[in-house]
């Protein structure tokens, strides 16, 4: 079943044309992913998506309805939460405040403390750090907060944009890790990654793009085979 | 390297300039108290204070909207003014008493402030910051000078009706009045309740989110166009009480009432450090304090307090820009 399908969209910063007519989708229960180099439109498209910027042309669907229109708070409320490039942690909240802005759109206190013990279970440091503020937190620790504030609205498909920025290598891997455990739990995922090999190695299909167009897709593993692709991100 | 060393070499030299002041404020405290004995200048203190609650309130409205949308929102003043005659309404035309005129006057500020927001400033929401600042001081004109007309408040001086009699007690050689008391127990409860609301609601803590990151808060659900009304309406409820009780402590009233008390409530917000709540009420606190002791013992003084206290803004300008609790960087795109 499709989850999410992104029609020929265009999207532009004035005009500045940064997606010119990209289609992918997202099935239930996979990992997908989108990569190429910087400026390549992969943080405009999930800007897009969470509906921060309007495409001037194309569709996106969510569960067969259009979201192109949609307010991002009705966004996240129907179950798309992104996880923001550099991790925009609220710095002078502290963690578990943090993790509360991440459940706004929910009511039931109840719910939402059983969604809290599921983040501290996957990220214990988490549990440590609560009553610390945002901005004291290492590196790794904040992409730790970002995504488990991004998991407090119980989303069915996850934004991730750039996980792996700026973390040292044992970080990374640790980082995948908890994505694919994640996955494993039923939440869908679009991981936008410049760590390639990272990132084609955890996911199930991938969309590489240059300069706002889509110029490789296929299933993950094929992708990773691919010569020009190795040669282009792989080193 | 060199720096380091500098720096190192300089701090005793800074030391001693804090000691230098820090000796000049106590010579100058005790200048004063020997000048017209001790009870003189500790009823000045004492009115100080007074006065300083009263721009809290209002120092309160201009750190918060500055905090969540970067505007120094030049019209908040006139919703003082807007609050005082609101409540001089409540009282002296429908005989209402004290409770539920300050309560009138906060919903009605509170009310024209969501108003203020919608029509003048949420259109300019993505445009250069300048045109909203100049867009603020033309609603700071349109209310003045639209209240003064005749069908509005009118331009006359009103005297105010207090909605209590004034009882004075004696302390020491103090005069202290109800009026005192209701004043600072008034502000007190209203900014426990806005720290209670900023810190621990679920709205307070959306405010503090979406100050620090618009993007990310929009990411979170926050409806970041609602909140900013919310502290527009919240910051218009206080600036209302303000102009209550400032009528109260000064009975008189009439429409540019709000253009010198916003003015210095926004200096103390800056001394405080613009966009820190806690700033804004300690800033406050010491503006109000300059303020009557200027007027108290200056030849001329009422003449010459409005230029002290923009004296002080301009001091605070030039030495700590960013006030006593700022962050050295606020800005954040």
């Amino acid at each position: 079943m499709q989850l999410l399908q992104v029609d020929n969209l265009h999207v532009a910063y004035g005009a500045i044309r940064a997606i010119q007519g990209i289609s992918f989708h997202v099935d239930a229960g996979e990992i997908v992913t989108l990569i190429g180099a910087n400026g390549a439109g992969k943080s405009t498209s999930l800007r897009t998506i969470s509906g921060l910027l309007r495409p001037y042309r194309g569709d996106i669907l969510y569960q067969g309805e259009s979201i192109v229109r949609t307010s991002p708070e009705r966004i996240v409320k129907a179950g798309i939460s992104q996880v923001p490039e550099g991790r925009q942690i609220f710095s002078t909240l502290t963690v578990m405040e943090n993790l509360q802005m991440g459940a706004y759109t929910r009511r039931d206190p109840q719910e939402i403390e059983s969604s809290m013990q599921r983040v501290f279970r996957s990220f214990p440091r988490l549990q440590e750090r609560q009553s610390q503020l945002g901005g004291t937190l290492s590196g790794g620790e904040q992409q730790m907060l970002a995504m488990g504030r991004g998991l407090m609205s119980m989303p069915r498909l996850l934004l991730l944009d750039e996980p792996s920025m700026g973390l040292a290598p044992i970080l990374v891997d640790e980082i995948f890790e908890i994505i694919k455990a994640i996955n494993a739990q039923g939440t869908s995922i679009l991981l936008v990654e410049q760590n390639a090999a990272m990132a084609l190695s955890i996911a199930d299909r991938a969309y590489v793009l240059e300069t706002g167009r889509i110029v490789l897709e296929g299933d993950a593993k094929s992708v990773l085979r691919n010569p020009q692709i190795r040669e282009a991100y792989l080193g | 390297m060199n720096r380091i060393l500098a720096k190192t070499l300089l701090r005793p030299v800074v030391w001693v300039i804090y000691a230098a002041l820090a000796a000049g404020l106590l010579y100058g405290i005790g200048y004063l108290v020997q000048l017209n004995g001790p009870t003189y200048f500790a009823q000045a203190i004492l009115d100080g204070l007074r006065l300083g609650f009263v721009y809290a309130l209002i120092a309160l409205g201009y750190t918060m909207v500055y905090g969540i949308v970067r505007l120094i929102n030049f019209a908040h003043g006139d919703v003082f003014m807007v609050g005082a005659f609101a409540s001089y309404y409540a009282v002296a035309r429908y005989g209402w008493s004290f409770v539920p005129a300050i309560l009138f006057a906060m919903v009605i500020c509170l009310l024209l402030n969501i108003v203020i927001e919608r029509v003048a400033y949420k259109p300019l929401r993505e445009a250069p910051r300048i045109a909203s600042l100049i867009t603020a001081i033309g609603v700071s004109f349109f209310l003045e000078s639209f209240t003064a007309l005749r069908f509005a408040f009118s331009a006359d001086y009103i005297t105010y009706k207090r909605p209590f009699e004034v009882t004075v007690w004696k302390f020491w050689g103090l005069s202290i009045t109800n009026a005192t008391v209701i004043i600072v127990g008034v502000t007190l409860a209203l900014v426990l309740g806005l720290q209670y609301v900023i810190r621990r609601t679920k709205i307070g803590k959306a405010m503090r989110a979406t100050s620090l990151d618009k993007s990310a808060a929009r990411l979170m659900g926050i409806n970041v166009d609602g909140v900013i009304t919310f502290t527009f309406a919240l910051g218009a409820a206080l600036a209302g009480a303000a102009g209550t009780l400032y009528a109260i402590a000064f009975p008189q009233i009439w429409t540019f009432m709000g253009i010198m008390p916003g003015l210095k409530a926004f200096t103390a917000a800056v001394l405080g450090g613009i966009g820190s709540v806690p700033g804004a009420f300690v800033g406050s606190l010491l503006m109000g304090t300059v303020d009557v002791l200027v007027v108290s013992f200056l030849p001329l003084g009422s003449r010459l307090r409005d230029l002290f206290a923009f004296l002080v803004l301009i001091v605070v300008f030039l030495v700590k820009p960013t006030g006593i609790f700022g962050e050295p960087q606020v800005e954040k795109v």
